[in-house]
């Protein structure tokens, strides 16, 4: 790695000593800053740059280079104007920048064109911004350390500015880490004050200018690198959004050499141990909930959360700590509400959500987002601020039968500049919401429908099987036991309406209505008895009820009796009432009859207990 | 219909009663939806069925609600492992499947040496989900195919309570089978073991068989043959039916309870049974071959020579001739069946019994023979305490449900009676096969409880009922009433009938209780995760095992291969996804020595077995800085005897001072010096584990360790975990050669 970055150094300086090209336009850089953060693992680079057109034809199109070595690990960049004047009134305009061409300068230097926003005619001025940040750029040198070593790395930069324009006035200054520096390319000018190095300013150079510096510093960052990001997030119409995010995490700074030694990472972490890194923070929207975090063998219960209005923070501490060159995977998901992130526009609905990765100081090589639409979702695009590689897929979830539409986005080399929202627009009626609780009623509402076929339906193949038949008997005998017991329920009710006349009787003293209550049970009953006949008739005749027969008949002739009985005591009481004698009198006369109602009234519940139970 | 006349005689009662109060009322409206008393007794069993089904259920998911949804144990993580395979490449696939990262570099034909019923079940049910359109994770199904299967067991042993009893003791032996500690202890979710589906097949295939039996019924025989066959895809506990079944049989055959109903039964399960084992291919043709086999087989031929002579008898009609008859066919019977069952196994067509076999049945066999089944835990034999955990109040009721057996002897209670006793014995000798046992000892326990309870409700009713009626006419009538109570002959029959329900009550609560806290506390503990309580009563998790094992699946080369102690190979391929030299199926007896041997040398001579063997990490398990009693130190007289076993150069002695195993400053040097020790020790010396002590003070052994100063020559720490229980070690390549 090293080795080739200073392969391309050289092969960059043999480069611009060969160009004796003259300016690519007319224009003039005035002024030049540049202030380059190295504090985290990513190289942050702020440009301001004055530009003045020296020419007479108005320049539409303004060029950025990079040495090639920095433009191939450029993973955002950034140009804005500045609008107005004075201080106060300054507006920062997003300009288009696209890569371009490198006509006429050499392969050593990646070249990035801005259109202007307005052509700048002889003698104009503008003030561009411009943001870029690079990863890989701080290379760890050495490259594998022992658990004690303190972690180094070194960046490779010009003091002078590379431009294809001349440079009348710049500076640089490098903002490194509160710590140790080992080294530093001194050039005139040279300044470092507290951990902030600087360089310049130099006067009046030549286009393609290059003097090459080195900083070789210690970095405490955590070097941590998202080799694969998969960012799934679930649109749920019932109000929920949910983000799955898999994360292959690894430790890019200098690998570790040697042994791992647990009592030193205990006992000194500080020293021994320095290099590594054990937590990661996110970030999380405010409002998020139902955090979980977890890997491919299970929930890992480090970590820690806190939360306010404003945001969600979640300590990630992965099961080991990570030195360098270790890997680990990791998932995390939480679910949102869905009225903070999903909105309507001209009969669309948008989901406006964030595109990166919401851990802190995090680069991931490969950032795939996928958002999952409701199943039935229609004409989806999306929006994003930057380039990216998009396309559909289906999904399948619980209950799904034409899958979900996923809207795929991948973008390589992403960087925390990267965390602006991403707009994905698509039509979805909520009919379609009523489809997934529809589909469950329907499938328990068939299950019973089978079920209720199946108790009901007659399966057997053989119809004239012996077993088929007794069953059939076997049915009928009992549906008639059935009819028998309604019939001797029906009595015994009957004999209960005859004892409530006599209480009649006894309380109002009409013997007229008793005597009719009498005449019409006394029908009644002889009407159950006529119904009854036939019934066990069938019972005597049926040869598979040959066992429960003589209890039902039984049963029937103990209803006769306890029927005589009864009706000798009302005749009793009604006589003992016709003749006016005491209440007294009459009960010492049934008293008899009374107990052996009762025991006959005993003796058919027992029967009929014992006939439901067959 | 009959809720129809109900209503009008409670109409009647209400004019009757002047005062309508609103109890009166509401007892009306009960009245009116009552049902009848049959169809009352199914509502009642059908609900309290559903709700013994959702409680097995739902006992067994503790162990998520305390820790997650995750796999258990040692054995569970491979059968995890190869559901995994199944599900992600298909059936031909996994039943070919060579796998090369276990058992390096013999490797294992994974297909030919598992039983396949788990998976396949597990699978079947993912695809089944999935099919519905339900997208489960496989996890989730693994972790739930347990309680799962526990639930459709208790269905199972209504069934079979109803088939050797009644409904009654069917309800009860469900409700005590769904919590009996026994059965929880292998069932909880995520203990994703054969044992929690095979319970379910050896209970589906007794019950099958008693109901062949009971019937006659070739449907019911050809059941219990698919049940066998789940059984022998599942487990090899298989042998357990295929030996009781036949000694039932015998014990038939023998009580003259020979029946035709019988014949077709055993005929039937034995054939079939026998042929669809015969396609799963770890048990292949064991069944015609193997000493364990030869049992079923004599009495499926007795079986046929008393049909046949039985058909004589028929035939004969004369006592005398056929008694003569009778003693030449049973003496050349016998005399074919040794003669044949001698060339078997002389010419070596009959294997002998399996040591495991043996050790079954003398439970002295494996500690002088096979130290690796003795090493393992559970192959202990059972004190009398795990007996008391496990079964609770079953233990006593056990002999009182086998009383009532005896008292109603039937062919299905003699299999419940055989059952239990011989499961009892096996039970006894191993801590593992109180599993086995357990449904038995539910059903006969199941038995005495209904029996009991029915017995003294049965004696309440009847009295309750004279007083009832009593009570409804005394209103009328006060003479009636007190006739009704001079009629009471017994008065503490009644009362001593309600101290009895109480106090079974009472007992059944305290079952029930004692299930709950037991599967809380001590089943539910997935044995990766480690637990304990902190300081101030608050939780602490060491999680060391899978963040090694992590560790070693993210920074680890993908071939490296990794040595350790058998025990946690399963683990290692399944969640570190590296090659192991040995793992949890003990299949090659000299490879697990070869290991035990490297662990117990001085570091050179472990570093040739090392390098011979391909090794590039080595782990070990310690609990020195925690405390963890069940570490590698702790088993390390077994790898000695196991690595003994093989090669004589290690002797056990030398591990010891007067026969005791220390690690102290009285150590023998060669423990001191030998490569396990070194490992777990390394660097240990300079920490101070407990305040007060010296450091390199063991908690787990409670001494101060003898060598402190060690140094490792060929190997170097690679990881060790935040707590030091595991340790990984890499082995360093060799220095050049000047």
């Amino acid at each position: 790695m090293k080795q080739s970055s200073v392969v391309d150094l050289l092969l960059l300086l043999l480069a611009i000593a060969l160009l004796a090209t003259p300016a690519f336009s007319d224009l003039v850089l005035s002024k030049v800053e540049r202030r380059i953060d190295v504090t985290s693992q990513i190289a942050r680079v702020t440009k301001t740059l004055k530009v003045v057109n020296s020419g007479s034809e108005s320049v539409s199109e303004f060029i950025l280079t990079f040495p090639k070595f920095l433009g191939n690990n450029l993973a955002y960049l950034s140009v804005a104007h500045s609008e107005g004047k004075g201080k106060s009134k300054r507006t920062l305009v997003n300009l288009s920048v696209r890569e371009a061409d490198s006509k006429g300068i050499p392969d050593s230097i990646s070249v990035y064109s801005v259109t202007l926003p307005k052509s700048l005619s002889k003698g104009d001025t503008l003030t561009l911004e411009v943001v870029a940040a690079f990863t890989n750029v701080l290379q760890p040198f050495p490259e594998k350390i022992t658990q004690g070593e303190i972690h180094l790395v070194m960046l490779q930069e010009s003091a002078q500015y590379l431009s294809p324009y001349a440079v009348e006035s710049q500076s640089l200054s490098i903002k490194l880490p509160n710590a140790r520096i080992e080294s530093y390319t001194k050039l005139e000018n040279t300044k470092l004050q507290g951990s902030e190095l600087k360089y310049g300013p130099y006067k009046n150079l030549q286009s393609y200018s290059y003097s090459p510096i080195v900083v070789h510093f210690e970095s405490k960052a955590a070097f941590a690198v998202a080799e694969k990001l998969v960012r799934e997030i679930e649109v749920s119409h019932w109000g929920n959004v949910q983000v799955t995010e898999h994360y292959n995490v690894v430790h890019r700074g200098a690998q570790l050499r040697g042994e791992f030694s647990r009592l030193d990472f205990q006992a000194r972490p500080n020293p021994r141990g320095a290099s590594a890194f054990r937590h990661l923070l996110a970030r999380l929207p405010p409002r998020a909930h139902s955090i979980y975090y977890r890997d491919d063998i299970g929930n890992i219960s480090t970590s820690e959360m806190q939360s306010d209005s404003k945001k969600t923070e979640l300590l990630i501490e992965p099961r080991f700590p990570l030195f360098g060159g270790w890997k680990t995977f990791f998932t995390i998901g939480y679910g949102l509400p869905l009225s903070d992130f999903l909105f309507a526009s001209e009969g669309k609905r948008f989901l406006n959500i964030s595109f990166g990765s919401p851990i802190l100081d995090l680069v991931t090589e490969k950032l795939i987002v996928q958002v999952v639409l409701p199943e039935g979702s229609k004409d989806i695009s999306v929006a994003t601020p930057f380039t990216v590689k998009q396309f559909q897929e289906i999904k399948y979830s619980h209950l799904d039968i034409a899958g979900r539409p996923v809207v795929v986005l991948e973008k390589n080399n992403v960087v925390p500049d990267h965390n602006q929202h991403v707009q994905v627009y698509y039509k979805f009626s909520n009919i379609n919401l009523l489809s997934e609780p529809l589909m469950l009623i329907s499938g328990f509402f068939f299950l019973f429908i089978t079920c209720i076929i199946y108790t009901r339906a007659d399966f057997s193949i053989s119809k004239s099987s012996p077993t088929y038949l007794a069953k059939l008997q076997w049915d009928e005998v009992l549906a008639t036991l059935q009819e028998v017991q309604s019939i001797i329920q029906k009595c015994l009710a009957t004999h209960d309406k005859l004892e409530a006349s006599l209480r009649d009787l006894s309380r109002t003293g009409d013997i007229q209505t008793c005597k009719a209550a009498r005449k019409s049970t006394d029908s009644l009953l002889k009407d159950f008895s006529k119904e009854l006949k036939p019934l066990l008739g069938f019972l005597q005749s049926s040869p598979i009820a040959s066992h429960i027969s003589p209890k039902v008949e039984e049963l029937v002739a103990k209803e006769k009796e306890l029927e005589e009985k009864l009706m000798a005591k009302h005749t009793t009481v009604v006589e003992g009432y016709e003749k006016k004698s005491s209440g007294r009198d009459i009960e010492n006369r049934i008293a008899s009859q009374q107990q052996k109602i009762i025991a006959l009234r005993q003796e058919i519940e027992d029967l009929l207990e014992f006939i439901d139970e067959i | 219909m009959g809720g129809k006349s109900e209503p009008t005689k409670s109409e009647s009662m209400a004019t009757k009663t002047t005062n309508p109060d609103l109890l009166n009322s509401s007892f009306f409206s009960f009245k009116s939806l009552k049902l009848k008393t049959k169809q009352q007794e199914l509502l009642l069993r059908i609900s309290i069925l559903g709700l013994v089904y959702i409680l097995a259920f739902i006992a067994r998911l503790f162990s998520v609600l305390r820790y997650e949804s995750m796999i258990h144990e040692f054995d569970p993580y491979f059968n995890y492992r190869t559901t995994l395979f199944l599900t992600e490449k298909g059936f031909y696939e996994f039943w070919n499947w060579f796998d090369s990262e276990s058992w390096y570099p013999l490797g294992r034909i994974i297909g030919g040496t598992l039983y396949p019923g788990l998976m396949v079940t597990a699978a079947l049910i993912y695809w089944t989900l999935r099919f519905l359109r339900f997208f489960v994770h496989i996890r989730e199904v693994c972790v739930l195919t347990a309680p799962f299967f526990a639930s459709n067991t208790t269905l199972v042993a209504y069934f079979f309570g109803k088939e050797i009893w009644d409904t009654g003791a069917g309800l009860v032996a469900a409700v005590l089978i769904a919590i009996c500690p026994g059965y929880i202890s292998r069932s909880v979710a995520g203990s994703y073991d054969n044992e929690a589906v095979a319970i379910f097949a050896l209970l589906l295939t007794f019950y099958l068989f008693v109901k062949a039996v009971n019937t006659g019924s070739l449907a019911w025989a050809l059941g219990s043959a698919f049940g066998y066959f789940y059984m022998v895809s599942a487990w090899g506990g298989y042998v357990f039916i295929i030996n009781l079944v036949p000694l039932y049989v015998l014990v038939l055959l023998i009580t003259g309870r020979y029946s035709m109903r019988l014949y077709i039964a055993y005929n039937c399960m034995y054939i079939l049974g026998m042929l669809l084992a015969m396609q799963i291919r770890f048990v292949g043709f064991q069944h015609v071959q193997s000493g364990e086999h030869m049992g079923a087989m004599g009495v499926f031929l007795l079986m046929q020579v008393f049909y046949f002579l039985d058909w004589v008898k028929y035939q004969l009609n004369d006592t005398k001739l056929f008694q003569t008859f009778l003693r030449i066919t049973v003496t050349s019977a016998i005399l074919v069946g040794g003669i044949a069952l001698g060339v078997g196994t002389a010419s070596g067509y009959i294997s002998p019994w399996t040591g495991r076999f043996y050790s079954l049945l003398d439970p002295t066999y494996a500690k002088d023979h096979i130290p690796i089944i003795a090493s393992v835990s559970e192959h202990q034999p059972t004190a009398w305490s795990s007996f008391m955990f496990d079964y609770h109040i079953l233990l006593f009721l056990f002999p009182a449900g086998l009383y009532f057996c005896f008292k109603r002897l039937t062919d299905a209670t003699i299999f419940i009676v055989m059952y239990g006793l011989t499961s009892l014995y096996f039970a006894g000798v191993m801590v593992r096969l109180i599993l086995v046992a357990t449904p038995a000892v539910c059903l006969i326990s199941a038995i005495a409880v209904s029996a009991t309870v029915k017995n003294l409700t049965s004696l309440l009713r009847t009295k309750q009922k004279v007083s009832q009626t009593g009570s409804t006419k005394g209103a009328g009538s006060s003479k009636a009433s007190s006739k009704v109570t001079l009629d009471q002959s017994q008065p503490f029959q009644k009362n001593g009938a309600i101290a009895l329900l109480v106090g079974v009550f009472y007992l059944l609560s305290r079952y029930a209780i004692h299930c709950t806290w037991v599967t809380s506390e001590a089943y539910s503990s997935p044995s990766i995760v480690l637990a304990a309580r902190g300081a101030h009563g608050n939780r602490i998790i060491f999680d060391d095992y899978r963040e090694a094992y992590y560790w070693l699946r993210q920074n680890t080369p993908t071939d490296a291969k990794i040595m350790s102690w058998w025990d946690y190979g399963y683990q290692i391929t399944a969640m570190g996804n590296r090659t192991v030299i040995v793992d949890n199926n003990t299949w090659n007896n000299t490879h697990i020595a070869t290991v035990g041997r490297a662990m117990s040398s001085y570091e050179d001579e472990a570093y040739d077995i090392m390098r011979s063997l391909d090794v590039n990490y080595v782990l070990v398990v310690f609990g020195g800085v925690t405390g963890y009693s069940s570490d590698d130190i702790n088993k390390f007289l077994w790898m000695v005897r196991i690595g003994g076993g093989v090669f004589p150069v290690i002797k056990e002695p030398d591990y010891l001072v007067n026969g005791e195993f220390r690690v102290d400053k009285g150590a023998s040097p060669k423990m001191l010096n030998c490569l396990m020790y070194k490992l777990c020790y390394y660097r240990f010396g300079e920490l101070t584990t407990e305040y007060g002590k010296p450091p390199g003070y063991d908690r787990a052994r409670g001494v101060e360790i003898g060598n402190k100063d060690i140094k490792l020559e060929h190997l170097e720490e690679a990881y060790t975990t935040s707590n030091w229980i595991v340790r990984i070690y890499r082995v360093k390549p060799p220095t050049n050669r000047l």
